[in-house]
């Protein structure tokens, strides 16, 4: 992380920038919010913490104009405000950097920053005053990109950055912050979190909303709890441990707190089986995206993949599915040789896909849950042979069930589902094609400790059933409790295949990372 | 909405709505917009309900407005299924021309325009042809990758053309009993073409919801890149429905050139693509396409032509049609949106600070009129 935070007492003196009261907010079949409240201070960073479906996503869209609330008041500066729309909010002095990334990728980096007060001149945009004012913002906040490219060409932990510059711009008297660092590496973490105190001491009140726990610690100075969508408090963070935190979250149990220390790195390296590998890869490649890389996967092995964001384990991932084509190098299954020319030959052969992008490459979220849970084995059978109303009722309902799915409607449009649950629709998804090569890319990516813990288990006994998985993550902790094997992958090459006994550390790792050697 | 007291906590259910409420709900506001036009249509003219049986078929207004909707709502029966998968098919009131010009052609040059042997030849003529043209937008779409608008714009303008290559840019009429039967004749004292179009819309519906055409549909126009992933081949779906609505253009092509016993390649389903679109999406599919209604798109159908009726019976001047036409569309789709109600319904309610919404309002209103 950054700099240790520098020891200060929040200032709590005058009145809330921001204060909501008695929030309340239903969706068809959900009510995500019921009497919640949330005050925010000038010069404070609150976090706001909750299990999946707690309703912090919802308290957030009520805030920001997106939903306007069933009940309850929310007052800036202490005037009520009615928002209904997000520009709205904007206009109140409150701006929100989603966790996904809401930009236009096909324009520029200083379009993106400024679209909606583009400086003109004669009522036409002046450009090169844009792009001045653009470059401007990006030095200042430490950044080095070319605001003339377009956002697609930055990775995604860039595009994020470039969506907080553009929030910071709107003259923000408050900044909300949803799950800005879970797609960001360390350094980007560091450099964000700068940016959050520079803010901070200029008296920006921000809402910083992470499944982190130790980010919470770094950098907040108060916390709101949602639990179920009711509040359950709000506290300061210099009275409250890790343990206590949770504690609140999650309730009167607890459980997720006794199986994260049961499953903790222990070196969970096995010989690597002598039998024929149920994939293999040799010097599969796509030019662009990942050099030529060797890769065997047994059944019942979890393979670990390592990385920064950006360094081709995504792209590595997507040639084992057929969801990009290999222009090189030779993939086996079961020792016969294959040629993945969509995801559906590799689904026939067994192969299960989660995207990292729930939301654009997973759900149909007009969909219901239902529907999206029997859409990989309905596709597989083809549409002349439908899963009768009642089959599809039976999966729903057992895989709502076996993962905890919430709401427990099938009947929900899957959008209307917070991000853990809508990551366990896919997994039940996928589950259900009974698949022998399991691929999560970042499965555990925003949600919250415990959805985390019980989708590891999930890993663990899958494999010990014989599924072989390749699991992606940029938490190292994470990959090292679950993985047989870790690859680690740099600059688009997979430099590293190493066995997880107790010598591998996430500093090994990094080292790998940070020189390609193995050390 | 929920009475505070019935309240669980978040994350459970808070009621349990059935699919067939929700059914209810999307066809809600369709059905009220064709019950506000026949009802102004009473109002108007008396007996406009009035059904009659005269030689043994049924006469009234209302059948008339389902006879000559019955070619409108085929073609946005095609349409429905089109844009349910992020696409739009232009190219249908050519098809309509197409068909109408070939089954003429061909009954006209035969030596016994009269039989139904003749009368069957054109209509697989006919109706094959229209499924090339679908196989061929399917193929540009699916295959080529070209966009909806612009693959089926082509037909759109050189169908036309080719229409009239087939007329040799005459009207041709035909005088055959058998072809009239299609769009002019009745069939247990109902219109023939009701019959075939209720027949068509049937089948469609039992295909699509009793496989999971329908559901594949929805998953490939609401999310491609992920109904990909999940190993849905969206290049057969693409083509089957221009395929469908080809075909469903092309017996409103028959439906049409029957009815006037003749084939006028330049104006017969004029524009016709145009209202389809129109009463697919007064239906509620949206045009960006996943969760579809077939019944949505028969009333939009329903409600599009009644306005034509309605016109008119009003004895609209002729130069004032299509503005009045207009006005009207321009009425029924704000009733339709979600954000127009909002906002009258805010401002019947000035300064209302306090906890009353605005938009959750509209929504419990919605509830209260099916309960």
């Amino acid at each position: 992380m950054a700099a240790p935070p520098t020891p200060r007492t929040p200032t709590r003196t005058g009145r809330p920038v921001l204060e909501a009261h008695g929030i309340r907010k239903a969706f068809p079949g959900v009510l995500a919010l019921d009497g919640v409240d949330l005050r925010l201070f000038p010069g404070e960073v609150h976090a706001l913490m909750g299990e999946n479906g707690a309703g912090k996503s919802t308290l957030i869209k009520v805030l920001t104009g997106v939903h306007p609330p069933d009940a309850g008041t929310v007052s800036v500066d202490g005037a009520p405000q009615r928002f209904a729309e997000p520009l709205e909010a904007q206009h109140a002095g409150i701006s929100t950097v989603y966790q996904e990334v809401n930009l236009c990728p096909n324009l520029s980096v200083a379009e993106n920053i400024l679209i909606g007060r583009e400086p003109r001149r004669l009522g036409l945009v002046h450009w090169s005053a844009l792009h001045r004012r653009a470059a401007r913002l990006i030095t200042e906040l430490e950044l080095d990109l070319d605001v003339r490219l377009p956002l697609s060409a930055h990775s995604l932990a860039v595009q994020q950055l470039v969506a907080i510059v553009r929030a910071v711009d709107v003259r923000a008297k408050v900044l909300v912050l949803d799950e800005p660092t879970s797609s960001l590496d360390r350094d980007e973490v560091a450099q964000l979190f700068a940016l959050v105190r520079r803010l901070r001491d200029r008296g920006v009140a921000i809402l910083f909303v992470t499944h982190f726990l130790d980010q919470v610690f770094d950098l907040c100075d108060r916390v709101t709890v949602l639990r179920n969508g009711r509040l359950e408090g709000e506290h300061r963070i210099d009275e409250l441990t890790p343990v206590t935190l949770v504690h609140r979250m999650v309730g009167g149990e607890l459980r997720t707190l006794d199986e994260l220390a049961e499953t903790s790195h222990t070196g969970t390296a096995a010989p690597v089986p002598a039998d024929t590998p149920f994939l293999s890869a040799r010097g599969l490649a796509r030019a662009g995206a990942v050099q030529p890389y060797d890769l065997d996967i047994h059944r019942g092995e979890v393979i670990g993949l390592a990385g920064l964001l950006g360094s081709g384990r995504t792209e590595a991932a997507r040639l084992l599915f057929g969801a990009d084509h290999a222009d090189g190098g030779e993939l086996r299954i079961d020792g016969e040789r294959a040629v993945l020319r969509s995801p559906r030959a590799a689904i026939a052969r067994k192969i299960a896909f989660c995207s990292e992008n729930r939301k654009a490459e997973g759900l149909i979220g007009e969909l219901t849950v239902r529907e999206n849970i029997v859409m990989a084995l309905q596709a597989a059978r083809g549409w002349t042979k439908p899963l009768s109303r009642t089959r599809q009722d039976e999966i729903a309902a057992r895989w709502t069930e076996v993962l905890d799915i919430r709401p427990a409607d099938p009947e929900a449009q899957v959008r209307n589902l917070s991000g853990g649950n809508q990551q366990k629709v896919l997994l039940a998804r996928w589950l259900l094609t009974d698949p022998r090569l399991l691929i999560l890319d970042e499965p555990t990516r925003g949600i919250d400790i415990g959805a985390k813990t019980e989708i590891q288990k999930l890993v663990t006994r899958l494999a010990a059933e014989g599924t072989a998985v390749l699991f992606i993550s940029a938490e190292l902790e994470e990959v090292l409790r679950l993985s047989h094997r870790v690859g680690v992958l740099r600059d688009h090459r997979l430099v590293a295949t190493l066995p997880n006994d107790t010598s591998l550390t996430p500093d090994r790792i990094l080292g790998a990372i940070a020189t390609g050697a193995t050390s | 909405m929920t009475p505070p007291d019935d309240t669980g906590s978040g994350g459970r259910p808070a009621r349990t709505p059935g699919v067939r409420r929700l059914a209810e709900h999307r066809l809600f506001w369709p059905a009220a917009v064709l019950a506000a036009l026949l009802l102004g249509n009473v109002a108007l003219t008396h007996d406009f309900f009035a059904v009659r049986v005269q030689n043994g078929h049924l006469y009234g207004s209302l059948i008339d407005i389902l006879q000559f909707g019955a070619p409108l709502v085929l073609v946005s029966l095609g349409m429905t299924l089109v844009i349910a998968t992020r696409g739009i098919d232009l190219s249908v009131g050519s098809t309509v021309a197409i068909a109408g010009a070939l089954a003429c052609e061909h009954i006209a040059t035969a030596k016994d325009p009269g039989s139904p042997p003749t009368v069957l030849s054109a209509v697989v003529v006919a109706v094959g042809v229209a499924a090339a043209i679908g196989l061929l937008n399917g193929f540009l779409v699916a295959r080529l990758g070209v966009q909806p608008i612009v693959a089926t714009l082509v037909l759109m303008v050189a169908g036309r053309g080719v229409a009239q290559l087939i007329t040799d840019g005459q009207i041709i009429s035909v005088s055959s009993g058998a072809y009239k039967m299609i769009g002019g004749g009745y069939w247990l004292t109902l219109p023939f073409a009701v019959l075939l179009a209720a027949a068509l819309v049937a089948v469609t519906s039992l295909v699509t919801r009793r496989t999971a055409l329908g559901m594949l549909i929805e998953s490939v126009g609401g999310n491609p890149v992920a109904s990909r992933l999940v190993g849905i081949r969206a290049a057969g779906l693409l083509v089957t429905v221009y395929v469908v609505s080809a075909v469903c253009a092309a017996v409103a092509g028959l439906m049409i050139s029957s009815n006037v016993s003749s084939a006028d390649g330049n104006n017969a389903g004029l524009w016709i693509e145009l209202d389809a679109i129109l009463a697919v999406v007064i239906g509620g599919t949206a045009l960006t396409g996943g969760r579809f209604s077939l019944g949505g798109t028969v009333l939009g159908a329903l409600v599009i032509q009644t306005l034509s009726t309605t016109i008119y019976t009003l004895g609209v001047p002729p130069e004032t049609t299509l503005v009045f036409k207009a006005l009207v569309v321009i009425v029924v789709c704000l009733v339709q949106s979600p954000a127009f109600r909002a906002r009258l319904s805010r401002r019947r309610r000035p300064a209302a600070p306090g906890p009353a919404p605005a938009t959750g309002d509209v929504a419990a209103r919605r509830q209260e009129v099916h309960p």
